[in-house]
């Protein structure tokens, strides 16, 4: 069974039809890459996989280890391993980043049945993460991403997907933002992860991400589909001659 | 029994509400006369109604209706539940003074440990000699109704230098359901002292009681002073609570109200600035929820120069209620440079939830530094969201934004005990929620 299956969705926002009958099968193992112009969609479909309000899903499915996606709550999609490395994360005053961490990794694992983290394993487990990740401690100290540079926040999200080891991670532009060293730890990062029983989707405008996360499959999106797929070759392809290729085949 | 108020005090004279509580009034002949004027004068105004300005978002006779009898003196069985009320609500360390339905309980307050510290009695000894604890300057028919109704209070005196070594505590324990209780309390502070008084309001498997306190505090030069707050009185309880705060100069006073409980509930404060140099904290947070009303009205008064006052309020409503914050801000002529600011936040978790922020600054010197803001909204769905996605169901989710909202009042609370004991309170506020 794929871990990951979207079929023909369909998903207004306000009245607009955003996405038009977009297909996309995810198995788990797998690293795929999404491309496509700005406005295309793409962080519409990562919205909608992880549950954000304000999208009308109209028509098609999306399936996760066989279930109805669209019939969960957001927090009980994270808690099914579904994880969004958001393309802009929020920043939250007042909320310690530490107590986020801690209160929404057992809120996870009480949602599948498991124990909590005692405090000392929590401590444990998250100085390893952010050492690996060159993160701070006393960012950790601080409000979720408050005063964070762009490539803290980022750097933040891939702490939190390293924490609450997800089988779905979806990156939404991990990449922008990120200068040349912070990229390489993020990309490691994410690499660590890899796993024959997680599959990662990363939405990059990029080829560069893909020289260090390398793709089993890369696609093309352009106006709410998905036009074409191929190996990680297709990325250079798009590097060298732009998207305009497609636009006529949207 | 209840006993209807004179809603327009014509006509009558003074009612049963007075003249069947008069023989338990403590005090000489000289403080019955005291009571019997304060009575006539909230007779003829009745209770606060909406066509006065200052309750214009509190009408005490439509949420109110009328003023319960007296409670009885608590009997043994009342004192025995005091006991235990006193044990689940009292701060750890303080020495607790505890007022039973309106009566001092001497059994359940820490008199002894207290007396090496401060001076301490209670109104009904004071008023076997003098009045002169009744007489205030309001002409607020609430204030008045005290006057005439207090059956007891606190009265302490901490001298001058004195360094409290611990929070006196006060606690306001309602037992008898379906009566009221009236109290009085007075707080003298010296020159160079420190001291922290925490009082709190909770019922005891009381219901329906109505609560009228009063508390008068002045503060001496140089004194380092917390003032804490609790009201969680029994959530179909009414409580309505005056302050009157005099503070000297080079002072660091420090004020916090909670408000978790009560049907009405009202603390209005009257804080002067009476000596240069003084610092002002005064700060408050309402949690409201089902048809609960809640109104913190705050006069600040800088009567002198070079003082600071800061006050951030913090109003959380969920279902039908209803949270008040009306804080004004007087600079009198004399007060140059005075620095004065007022931030009221009111979060709305529900579209029936209605919050009033009534920011007032009467300024009469030209040279200060004053300001006030005031807003109100839903929390955030896009913060919202993010909590959700990282696996926080939804009461969860919210219960992190509303604390991070509160605790931008909480956090000016200067003792770390105390800080964390609100914190628990809040915490505990959204965990009966969700
Ligand atoms: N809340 C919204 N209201 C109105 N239009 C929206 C909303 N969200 C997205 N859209 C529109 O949907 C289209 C797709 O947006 P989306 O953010 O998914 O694109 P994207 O492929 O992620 O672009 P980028 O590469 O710039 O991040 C855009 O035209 C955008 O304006
Ligand atoms: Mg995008």
């Amino acid at each position: 069974m794929a871990l990951l299956e979207v079929k023909d969705l369909k998903v207004r926002v306000e009245e607009r039809e955003i996405l038009h009958g977009l297909t996309l099968t995810v198995n788990e193992g797998e690293i795929h890459a999404i491309m496509g112009p700005n406005g295309s969609g793409k962080s519409t479909l990562s919205h909608v996989i992880a549950g954000k309000p304000g999208y009308e899903v109209t028509d098609g499915q999306i399936l996760f280890r066989g279930e109805d996606l669209l019939e969960m709550s957001p927090d009980m999609r994270a808690a099914k391993g579904v994880f969004l490395a958001f393309q802009y994360p929020v920043e939250i005053p007042g909320v310690a980043t530490m107590n986020f961490l801690r209160t929404a990794l057992n809120a996870q694992r009480k949602a599948r049945g498991e124990d909590e983290y005692s405090t000392p394993d929590f401590l444990k487990k998250v100085r390893e993460v952010s050492k690996s990740l060159n993160i701070p401690q006393d960012m950790l100290k601080r409000g979720v991403n408050v005063g964070f540079s762009g490539g803290e926040k980022k750097r933040n999200e891939v702490l939190q997907m390293a924490l609450f080891e997800p089988s779905l991670c979806i990156l939404d532009e991990m990449d922008s933002g990120l200068d040349i060293d912070a990229l390489r730890i993020a990309a490691d990062g994410v690499n660590a992860l890899h796993s024959p029983k997680r599959a990662m989707v990363v939405i990059t405008h990029y080829q560069r991400l893909l020289n260090y996360i390398v793709p089993d499959v890369v696609h093309v999106m352009s106006k709410g589909r998905v036009v074409k797929s191929g190996g990680k070759e297709l990325a250079l392809e798009l590097e060298a001659s732009g998207y305009a290729q497609f636009e006529d085949a949207a | 029994m209840n006993v209807a108020v004179a809603k327009t005090g014509k006509g009558r004279a003074v009612s049963d509400l007075f003249t069947s509580a008069e023989g338990r009034l403590p005090g000489s002949s000289a403080v019955t006369a005291v009571r019997r004027e304060a009575f006539e004068t909230y007779e003829r105004l009745g209770l606060p109604h909406r066509r006065i300005e200052e309750w214009k978002y509190t009408d005490l006779r439509a949420l109110v209706g009328e003023v319960l009898t007296l409670a009885a003196a608590p009997d043994a069985a009342a004192l025995k539940r005091a006991a235990d009320a006193v044990k689940a609500h009292a701060i750890d360390g303080a020495r607790k003074l505890v007022l039973v339905d309106g009566v001092f309980a001497a059994d359940l307050s820490d008199v002894k440990a207290l007396a090496s510290e401060a001076g301490f009695k209670t109104l009904r000894e004071t008023l076997d000699k003098d009045a002169g604890l009744l007489k205030t300057a309001s002409t607020d028919a609430v204030i008045a109704l005290n006057a005439a109704m207090a059956t007891d209070g606190v009265v302490l005196s901490i001298a001058d230098g004195a360094k409290l070594s611990a929070p006196i505590q006060i606690i306001h324990i309602a037992t008898a359901s379906s009566a009221s209780a009236f109290t009085r309390s007075q707080v003298t502070i010296g020159n160079d002292a420190r001291a922290t008084i925490v009082e709190s309001f909770v019922a005891a498997g009381s219901k329906a009681y109505q609560v009228n306190d009063a508390v008068i505090v002045s503060v001496g030069n140089n004194a380092d002073v917390a003032h804490i707050r609790l009201m969680d009185d029994a959530p179909d309880a009414v409580n309505v609570s005056s302050h009157f705060v005099t503070i000297g100069a080079n002072v660091k006073f420090n004020f916090f109200n909670m408000t978790t409980g009560a049907a009405v509930s009202r603390l209005q404060g009257f804080i002067t600035l009476a000596g240069e140099g003084s610092e002002l904290s005064a700060n408050g947070v309402n949690l409201l929820q089902k048809t609960e009303h809640g109104d913190t009205t705050l006069v600040v008064d800088h009567a002198v120069p070079n003082c600071v006052s800061r006050e951030i309020f913090r109003a959380v409503i969920d279902d039908r209620a209803h949270s008040v914050f009306q804080g004004r801000i007087i600079v009198r002529p004399d007060a140059q440079k005075t620095d004065g600011k007022m931030m009221t936040r009111a979060l709305l978790l529900s579209d029936e939830a209605e919050a009033d922020n009534k920011p007032e600054l009467e300024i009469f010197a030209d040279d200060v530094s004053c300001g006030h803001g005031a807003t109100a909204g839903a929390l955030d769905d896009s913060l919202l969201f993010y909590l959700k996605a990282r696996g926080l169901p939804e009461k969860q989710a919210q219960a992190l934004l509303i604390q991070a909202f509160v605790g931008e009042a909480i956090e000016q609370i200067a003792d770390d005990g105390l800080r964390e004991h609100v914190i628990g309170i809040a915490e505990h506020w959204l965990e009966r929620r969700s």
